[in-house]
């Protein structure tokens, strides 16, 4: 099974920890990863903006380097549902129609596809999970609180077998952060109104991290909490389960 | 002013907008509740869906069935194409008897013909008769809600607006005494009024009868002593048969307010003795809207207002931020429809996050309608040359592996020699968010040094 590693933009560029532990986790598990190295970005800024047409060469590039592989995986909700629920704005190929119908976010690749217990790993703190509004209600990675479908969650089921984790949510389960790619700046004062009441339902809870299986959900957090001099830290899932997060111990 | 301004406005008064977030997510958690208590909810949601998906799919045979069946029912139907067709059909049937009063129960479609406006320009006297729908007009505003009309009203507030309007003792903010004064002045404009005009929730093509839900039951109180009935309602109000409407009274108060169902469920079929009853069916854009293959479902709308109570961003920025009839999420895909220009940024008014669309009772795709109408408004902006101009630059180096690379060196370069350049160049990230710190490599290089090789 060959799998094609889509690291997006603002991960290559600001987060690569979390690429890395992307990668390594993928290869702890036994997978035959590749890193397609003529990767850019999969458009969502653009279309999400009302520039669709103009992201259709970002599409057809994405297409072309993950056409080859079995599976597409990204530690990122978002960039995953771009691709599965918006490509239907270029024309849909084989090529097209398999690569929207096999690229995956991470942890529902592992749940889902690899179906395999995690090596074992230890993260004794207390942890709030904030559900990245894509992943949820886009992917459906999780039951959302507003439907009533009987619950599941994929990515807590990976973080319950982490040693000594202790998971907490915040008092509104699922309550959007805010960050909404532009909308972080059409929206300035909405999208940090939202992000400050998100990151104050988890220091209620009294959590030293907050994760995410979306970064750019936490990169939105994580400046407001930095500019606030606030003491709680964002980590990635896939940081905790390949037991690399920085600095802790 | 677009919505991100309006929205500003009234996020500057922070507590106002903090207690108006947690009142509305307290219905939204009402809501929870409630629809926790119907185990098929899910399968109802998907019926409902269904059943006003087929409607729309033949509205006209079904709407022709309706007429047909409310003139044998006695009911005299008219035809409205648009606003000022409605207000004019009012005005006409009160003309006709001298009638200068109207008392009326809440209908947004009224709010949507300004017909309030139109009636007083023409000296008739217009009292609404919901209790937030007088206070909003005690105050001169239009509705920030579709089901709380003066939800973004202090108590303070009230009493005092009913202290000027009403004579009610200044600073006394007890809310029974408040709602009674206002009972008391509102039942005297109910036995006085010669004519009682109420929305419409849903219309039975197969009985040609139309169902009025309401908290207070001041749509009966005015029918019921009115000589003349007015019910004015959107075409797509319509269900096929009478057995559909048990699905719809079970989900609207339920994903509205959470309650199991509205206090009154008021069902009309003909006049009474010696009453006229007149319905209006109004059109005023739905056809357009019908017409549009993305936007189509927008029509299923049957105005609970669970997506408002549940938007992240309309709870924090109220309803007027959006300047438009219908607030909210549901409000930003059906406002576009009617004027492009003026409502362009409502869809943008979103992060996107689906809450709207799951919350639905009849299961609209609102945040997929929202996302669309952004490629609509884009397409269509001619003024907006410089976005265009710049989204098809970044469409290019954002698809370019070369030039995607130039633009991370220079990322990563600007930020080694100048460590502050980036929080300068990124103005409103940085207003209040610091800027991720750039990292000595980014993931690419690592790969390259580590597990590229080999």
């Amino acid at each position: 099974m060959k799998i094609g590693l889509f690291i997006p933009c603002y991960i290559d560029q600001f987060y690569p920890r979390v690429g890395i532990a992307t990668h390594q986790l993928l290869v702890k598990l036994g997978c035959d990863v590749h890193y397609v190295r003529e990767q850019t970005c999969c458009g969502q800024p653009l279309a999400n903006s009302g520039y669709e047409d103009s992201s259709r060469s970002c599409a057809n590039r994405f297409i072309n380097n993950f056409s080859d592989f079995d599976f597409t995986v990204t530690p990122s909700g978002s960039c995953a549902y771009h691709v599965r629920h918006h490509y239907d704005f270029i024309q849909q190929t084989s090529d097209v129609v398999h690569v929207r119908n096999s690229t995956l976010e991470l942890t529902e690749f592992i749940v889902d596809v690899l179906k395999k217990p995690l090596p074992k790993v230890t993260f004794p703190h207390k942890v709030g999970l904030h559900s990245g509004c894509h992943g949820l209600r886009g992917l459906r990675l999780a039951a959302a609180s507003e439907t009533k479908e009987s619950a599941f969650n994929k990515v807590e089921e990976l973080l319950n077998a982490v040693d000594g984790l202790e998971l907490v949510y915040p008092e509104r389960l699922d309550e959007c952060c805010g960050f909404g790619g532009t909308f972080s700046v059409k929206e300035e004062k909405v999208s940090v109104a939202m992000g400050n009441d998100r990151i104050h339902g988890f220091l209620e809870k009294d959590v030293a991290y907050i994760t995410s299986a979306d970064m750019s959900c936490l990169m939105h957090l994580d400046g407001l909490i930095r500019r606030q001099g606030l003491l709680v830290q964002v980590v990635h899932v896939a940081e905790i389960l390949n037991e690399s997060v920085y600095g802790a111990s | 002013m677009g919505h991100p301004e309006e929205a500003s406005r009234f996020l500057a008064n922070a507590d106002r907008a903090k207690w108006h977030d947690q009142t509305l997510w307290m219905v939204r958690q009402k809501r929870d509740v409630a629809t926790g208590f119907v185990s098929e909810w899910e399968e109802l949601r998907s019926v409902a869906s269904a059943i006003k998906e087929h409607t729309l799919s033949r509205l006209d045979d079904y709407l022709t069935e309706f007429e047909s069946n409310a003139l044998l029912n006695g009911i005299k139907v008219h035809w409205a194409e648009n606003a000022d067709e409605h207000n004019r059909i009012v005005l006409g049937i009160l003309s006709r008897r001298k009638i200068d009063t109207l008392v009326k129960s809440k209908s947004i479609l009224t709010e949507e013909c300004h017909l309030n406006d139109f009636l007083q320009e023409n000296g008739i006297e217009v009292i609404d008769t919901d209790l937030g729908e007088r206070i909003v007009q005690f105050a001169k505003q239009p509705p920030s809600h579709i089901v709380m009309p003066a939800i973004h009203m202090k108590r303070g507030e009230i009493s005092e607006l009913f202290h000027e309007k009403l004579g009610t003792e200044k600073g006394n903010e007890d809310a029974t005494y408040l709602t009674r004064a206002a009972r008391k002045h509102l039942r005297d404009k109910f036995l006085k009024a010669k004519a009682a005009l109420t929305g419409v929730n849903f219309a039975i093509a197969e009985t040609g009868g139309f169902v009025v839900c309401t908290n207070e039951g001041n749509a009966d109180m005015g029918v019921h002593l009115a000589d003349v009935h007015i019910a004015s309602m959107g075409i797509e109000k319509l269900i096929p048969r009478w057995e559909d409407l048990g699905v719809f009274t079970r989900i609207l108060a339920r994903s509205g307010t959470g309650q199991a169902i509205t206090n009154y469920t008021s069902h009309f079929h003909k006049p009474r003795k010696g009453q006229e009853l007149h319905l209006i069916l109004v059109d005023n854009g739905r056809t357009k809207q019908l017409g549009r293959e993305h936007f189509r479902s927008s029509l299923k709308c049957i105005r609970c207002g669970a997506c408002m109570n549940t938007c992240p961003v309309y709870r924090r920025s109220g309803g007027f931020s959006y300047k438009s009839t219908v607030p909210g999420p549901i409000g930003s895909i059906l406002s576009p429809g009617i004027d492009l220009k003026k409502y362009s940024s409502l869809p943008f008014a979103s992060s996107l996050c689906g809450s709207c669309s799951d919350v639905c009772p009849v299961k609209i795709n609102i945040h997929d309608q929202l996302y669309r109408w952004r490629q609509e408004i884009m397409q269509h902006n001619n003024g907006q040359v410089q976005g265009k101009i710049f989204s098809r630059m970044a469409g290019f180096l954002l698809a370019s592996p070369f030039w995607y690379r130039v633009l991370s060196s220079m990322v990563t370069g600007i930020s080694k020699v100048f460590p502050g350049a980036l929080k300068n160049s990124f103005l409103v990230w940085g207003n209040q968010r610091e800027f991720p710190p750039v990292p000595r490599q980014t993931f690419r290089d690592w790969f390259d040094q580590n597990a590229g090789k080999g």
